[in-house]
């Protein structure tokens, strides 16, 4: 048996089963987003609690993405809405983007300081915050290298040091390590997972990967294809701190993969009723 | 038949040689380059010396050589090219700063963009040298008319270039500074301005050069200093040695300019040097 509870989507604000559970950090309320006719996004209502690891899979072309934007205030909805709980004066989020982010022109260590500068931190804070990040992700060697000089593995740390430094609320994270080799991938998750530890803020993170969700997620968001919805959410009740390598002979987290997987088969083996319809 | 082997040392003694053959095949590109100037320098002055051409239109390099020896004893020389340089600095100022300006306003607003292209799309065109005599009709025979030449060359291509430059950045960076908190002016500072250096440093080049065209065909029309002036008046007074010196003097301003910008481009544009 696992523990591994699955909720359908209505019974998520439901949380009277957990009662210690901490208060909504992100909420997504009948969410739409639409591009000309197509619906990218269909009524999606959500609420991620404080401190949430959560992970959004789904197939390619579910708006996990457009999620995404609409919550970064890059893009607008259609319809309904989504928000970050403000708590702090700190900026509401910060994201890592999915390929080549950071700018060619700057070195990484302006580069990790980009958003601690954009709002005028003192200078000796930004010294210590992005010293800090840039020894946490192993960049410190490389402080004064532009992009240009940096392997992928290494420009995709700099987005995630220049988004942990900025110290926003929420981190949001679209398919930050897509793009990088099987072996700069689990590098990549186990240094994420260390510095989240640090600070435990709450995370959205985007990804197609089924083992990276479970790997690194609390809570999954499995969503459907044209129109996305939230299909199911699962709970990740795997201990913390994690080991990526260990992971992946725990028989929870196989049964827990086994289970996305036969949802996310269903997706793609009987694709959503309007689909056909437009076809 | 070699067998390569990654222990043996043959490897290494194969890259060194490699790399001696290709410095050696650097320098001798480079010598190259000097040698071909000279040698047909050295041809010239025999072809003259021996009246192969005609020393009226062609004549020696080494009596021009001498006329500007002469010219720049006298202080003639001196006192036309600082009279030149001081206008193409001045106008280039004058017409890059705005370009710049303007080019990244297009780049980055839209109304904007719709608003001024096609004004400089029909205006661009014009021959800059067919403006000449309303230049001179509006601004008169002094200085202010040759800035303002050398200020409509520089102003196209950095304008249009700068724009060209800010609409090729990846939106994706945009992005980042909107989540980043950039404001307006950390927009232009941090991300389109340095986003499009490469494609402003390509319109600099440019409006130099249509700039140093422009000012030697202000100067021919009613100036009474500067090289062009110096050119006309040796037309005039038919000295062919000193319209060489002039045409001279003029080629390389143009060659130290794009020695300047190379470096310039260089020090200012570190991100795309070298690995």
């Amino acid at each position: 048996m696992i523990n591994a509870n699955e909720i359908p989507v209505a019974g998520l604000a439901a949380s009277a089963a957990f009662p210690a559970r901490p208060p909504a950090k992100i909420r997504i309320d009948r969410l739409t987003k639409r591009h000309g006719t197509l619906t990218v996004l269909d009524g999606i209502t959500a609420e991620i609690a404080d401190g949430t690891f959560c992970c959004v899979v789904g197939p390619s072309g579910c708006g996990k993405t457009s999620l995404l934007r609409i919550l970064a205030n890059l893009d607008e909805p259609s319809s309904g809405s989504a928000e970050i709980v403000r708590t702090t004066r700190l900026p509401l989020n910060s994201v890592v983007f999915q390929g080549d982010s950071i700018f060619p022109w700057m070195t990484v260590w302006d580069n990790a300081a980009y958003g601690l500068r954009m709002r005028g931190a003192p200078h000796a804070h930004i010294k210590e915050v992005v010293g800090h990040f840039l020894d946490r992700t192993g960049l410190t060697r490389f402080a004064n290298h532009y992009p240009r000089q940096l392997s992928g593995g290494m420009r995709q740390r700099v987005s995630i040091a220049r988004a942990f430094a900025n110290d926003a609320e929420v981190l949001l994270m679209d398919e930050p390590f897509s793009a990088l080799d099987e072996q700069n991938k689990t590098i990549l998750q186990e240094e994420l997972l260390r510095i989240w530890e640090e600070h435990r803020k709450t995370v959205l993170f985007i990804t197609h990967s089924v083992d990276e969700a479970v790997t690194l997620g609390d809570l999954i968001m499995v969503m459907t294809a044209q129109p996305g919805r939230i299909k199911t959410v699962i709970d990740v009740p795997l201990a913390r701190p994690r080991n990526v390598l260990e992971l992946r002979h725990d028989r929870d987290y196989g049964e827990i993969v086994y289970r996305i997987w036969g949802h996310l088969r269903e997706e793609v083996a009987h694709p959503g009723q309007r689909r056909q319809d437009r076809t | 038949m070699q067998v390569i082997d990654e222990t043996t040392p043959g490897i290494k003694l194969r890259r060194t040689v490699r790399r001696r053959t290709r410095g050696r095949q650097r320098w001798s590109e480079r010598l190259l380059g000097i040698a071909s100037p000279l040698v047909l320098l050295v041809l010239w002055e025999i072809a003259a010396r021996a009246g192969m051409v005609d020393a009226r239109f062609f004549p020696a390099p080494s009596s021009i050589g001498h006329a500007m020896l002469t010219m720049a004893k006298s202080g003639e020389l001196e006192s036309n090219t600082w009279a030149t340089l001081h206008r193409l600095l001045l106008g280039f100022v004058a017409g890059g700063l705005p370009g710049l300006v303007l080019g990244i306003l297009m780049g980055v607003y839209r109304p904007i963009r719709l608003a001024i292209e096609p004004l400089i799309a029909a205006t661009y065109p014009i021959p800059k040298s067919a403006i000449l005599p309303l230049i001179l009709l509006i601004f008169g025979l002094g200085e202010s008319s040759k800035i303002v030449m050398v200020a409509i060359g520089a102003f196209y291509p950095i304008a249009i270039n700068t724009t060209a430059g800010v609409r090729e950045i990846n939106s994706i960076y945009f992005d980042v500074g909107k989540n980043f908190g950039a404001g307006r002016w950390n927009t232009f500072r941090t991300i389109a301005l340095p986003g499009a250096l490469p494609f402003i440093m390509t319109g600099a080049k440019l409006g130099a050069g249509l700039a140093l065209i422009l000012i030697a065909i202000a100067e021919m029309m009613g100036a009474k200093k500067g090289l062009g002036y110096m050119i006309w008046s040796a037309w005039e007074t038919f000295d062919v040695e000193q319209m060489y010196a002039g045409l001279f003097v003029i080629a390389l301003i143009g060659f130290l300019i794009t020695i300047v910008f190379d470096e310039l481009e260089r020090r200012i544009i570190p991100w795309k040097g070298t690995k």
